[in-house]
């Protein structure tokens, strides 16, 4: 009996765990169906399939140009970091060199970097290059936390790969970009797969920058997009497009996390315990 | 072989170094141009009374945005009272949040520590809210937390725990709390999967003597797991602390500008951007970053001790 009551109540906090984490999606799945009047009334449960709120989203908030700004964004940043990563990380993890420490020090001290600590230096570096108000300034100043912590990543990965397979590679006269990419990045993938996620879903969240270097819908990003829709008035928000919004967003990385949470997992660990 | 040549590396080593720079170049170019050099301009603007809208015509004047004495009374944003209440907006949220986060993301990673049915399920469940935008979470949560129709009163009023619906994110003793709720809600996944990994690493045998000398759970968890995973605790602790102390988001979409919740970048961010005062704004900027760095040192140092005491 003691037994079955421990047991039930294990399942219980699980269950209370399972509830405390979706819930509030849920409810958004919900909320994204209501229309109108049914906004005002607390259900548990759909009332019915009206798929409005998304129709309106796409056709009026132009959401669906939000969305490919988002990836676009995401996917250059992801791309430029793996590939400073990865070429930072073979010099910061295979070869012995004074000043390593320090620099890997460097890299982790500019991962704690508040945004906001960089805002109006970043803002006139972004003008600057005539960037303003266009994607690609957003790519240029999300580096700045994608990269340490790819090179972090990267770096603890590479320095546990075998030695003798790039001595073996190096007798055979292969160059360093040789080994790199023949002989580790076959074997990386895994690292890449992750890191790469991480730096994706911290280039789709990103607010503050996306928020202050751009101006006009056409650059919006998902974030932003989803911050600043608006109703006729203040006090009118409209609760059903910003649910239908949200929920859309949430769903591919919902997927991902499902898909790769393990990979998520180690990576986060690996950025986050080992440093 | 004589002992010049065993003290100077070996042509094949200098070459290795060589191509190392090499390959460093790129990545150290980037890091320089989009943290060194923006953190510089930064640090620059907080002397001067440059304005965000004409950066080139600023002049230099020393001090004054952080502060000075003008006939009689203080000025710049250490005399600001607004900058003192997001300090410690800022550090009653960083404390509070972090402190709940440890406790339930320990409880969440002892549970997933335990073999059962559908454990990967509630792993990757429990991902979700870490994964998501900020901003999402904070309007989903701003909808359930509605004065009028939010759900969250609705239970509340439901279950007789409350007389009358309360207005989470606008009346000024609740909205930090509100806050507070939300990234504990985000970030717990968080805590609870680092702690998760140590918890894993943990070696089995202590545990088999434990059970064999029928030592009670609770004690095994405060004698024998505890104190193993602490180190990894401490880190994860500081990490997510030295998250906080930056918060941004989540406090913007929440409750806007408010005076209740506005924290450290809140503020800046206003000064800097709302206000157009980029030398104003970016000494509370620069202010912002000696905090942090300060917590980073601090880490560092603690970090070392740990490496070398052990």
């Amino acid at each position: 009996m003691k037994r079955f009551m421990s047991r039930l109540g294990f399942y219980l906090l699980v269950a209370a765990i399972m509830l405390y984490t979706v819930f509030p999606f849920y409810y958004a799945i919900v909320t994204s169906f209501k229309t109108g009047p049914e906004l005002f009334s607390a259900d548990y449960f759909p009332l019915r399939w009206n798929w409005d709120n998304y129709i309106s989203v796409f056709r009026e908030q132009s959401f669906a140009h939000t969305i490919f700004n988002s990836v676009q964004v995401s996917f250059a940043v992801v791309a430029v970091s793996l590939f400073l990563g990865v070429t930072a990380a073979f010099a910061l993890g295979r070869v012995q060199f004074r000043g390593r420490g320090l620099l890997l020090l460097t890299v982790l001290g500019v991962s704690m970097f508040p945004q906001v600590a960089v805002l109006s230096g970043m803002f006139e570096l972004i003008r600057c290059l005539g960037l303003y108000n266009h994607l690609p300034g957003l790519v240029i100043s999300y580096l700045i936390f994608t990269l340490p912590f790819t090179v972090w990543v990267l770096t603890t990965f590479m320095r546990d790969l075998p030695k003798e397979l790039e001595e073996a590679a190096i007798m055979d006269g292969a160059t360093p970009w040789d080994i790199i990419i023949k002989v580790f990045l076959p074997l990386m993938w895994p690292a890449l797969v992750t890191t790469g996620l991480l730096a994706f879903i911290a280039a789709w969240n990103e607010f503050l920058f996306a928020l202050t270097f751009t101006l006009s819908n056409t650059q919006r990003t998902v974030p932003v997009a989803i911050a600043l829709i608006s109703g006729a008035s203040q006090h009118e928000l409209p609760w059903g497009n910003i649910m239908a919004a949200s929920v859309t967003v949430t769903l591919p990385v919902a997927g991902l996390v499902l898909i790769f949470q393990r990979r998520i997992v180690s990576g986060l660990t690996a950025g986050a315990v080992k440093g | 072989m004589n002992a010049r040549s065993q003290l100077r590396p070996s042509l094949l080593t200098r070459q290795r170094v060589r191509t190392a720079w090499l390959f460093l170049t790129p990545m150290l170019i980037v890091l320089a141009l989009v943290a060194g050099w923006p953190l510089a301009r930064t640090i620059g603007f907080s002397l001067t009374d440059a304005n965000l809208s004409d950066l080139s015509n600023a002049r230099f004047i020393g001090f004054e945005n952080y502060l000075v004495y003008d006939s009689g009374e203080w000025y710049g944003v250490l005399a600001d009272g607004a900058w003192w209440n997001a300090v410690w907006n800022t550090l009653k949220f960083a404390v509070i949040s972090v402190t709940l986060e440890t406790l339930l993301g320990l409880i969440v990673a002892l549970v997933l520590n335990t073999p059962f049915k559908g454990r990967g399920l509630v792993r990757a469940a429990v991902l979700i809210p870490w994964a998501i935008p900020a901003i999402v979470s904070a309007k989903m949560w701003g909808w359930m937390l509605h004065d009028q129709f939010g759900i969250l009163n609705h239970i509340l009023l439901s279950m007789g725990l409350i007389a009358a619906p309360l207005a989470w994110t606008a009346s000024p003793g609740l909205a930090l709390t509100a806050v507070i709720m939300v990234d504990v809600w985000k970030t717990t996944p968080f805590m609870a999967l680092l702690i998760l990994a140590a918890l894993q690493m943990l070696p089995t045998d202590c545990y088999e003597a434990a059970r064999i000398d029928g030592v009670h759970p609770v004690k095994v968890f405060f004698k024998v797991t505890l104190p193993l995973i602490k180190p990894a605790l401490m880190v994860a602790v500081i990490f997510r602390l030295l998250d906080a102390l930056r918060i941004f988001d989540l406090i913007y979409v929440l409750t806007a500008n408010s005076k209740d919740t506005m924290s450290m970048s809140v503020y800046a961010r206003q000064q800097l951007v709302d206000f157009q005062a980029a030398g104003y704004g970016s000494a509370a900027s620069t202010l912002l970053f000696l905090t942090v760095a300060l917590c980073t040192v601090l880490y560092i140092t603690l970090g070392r001790v740990r490496f070398d005491g052990r």
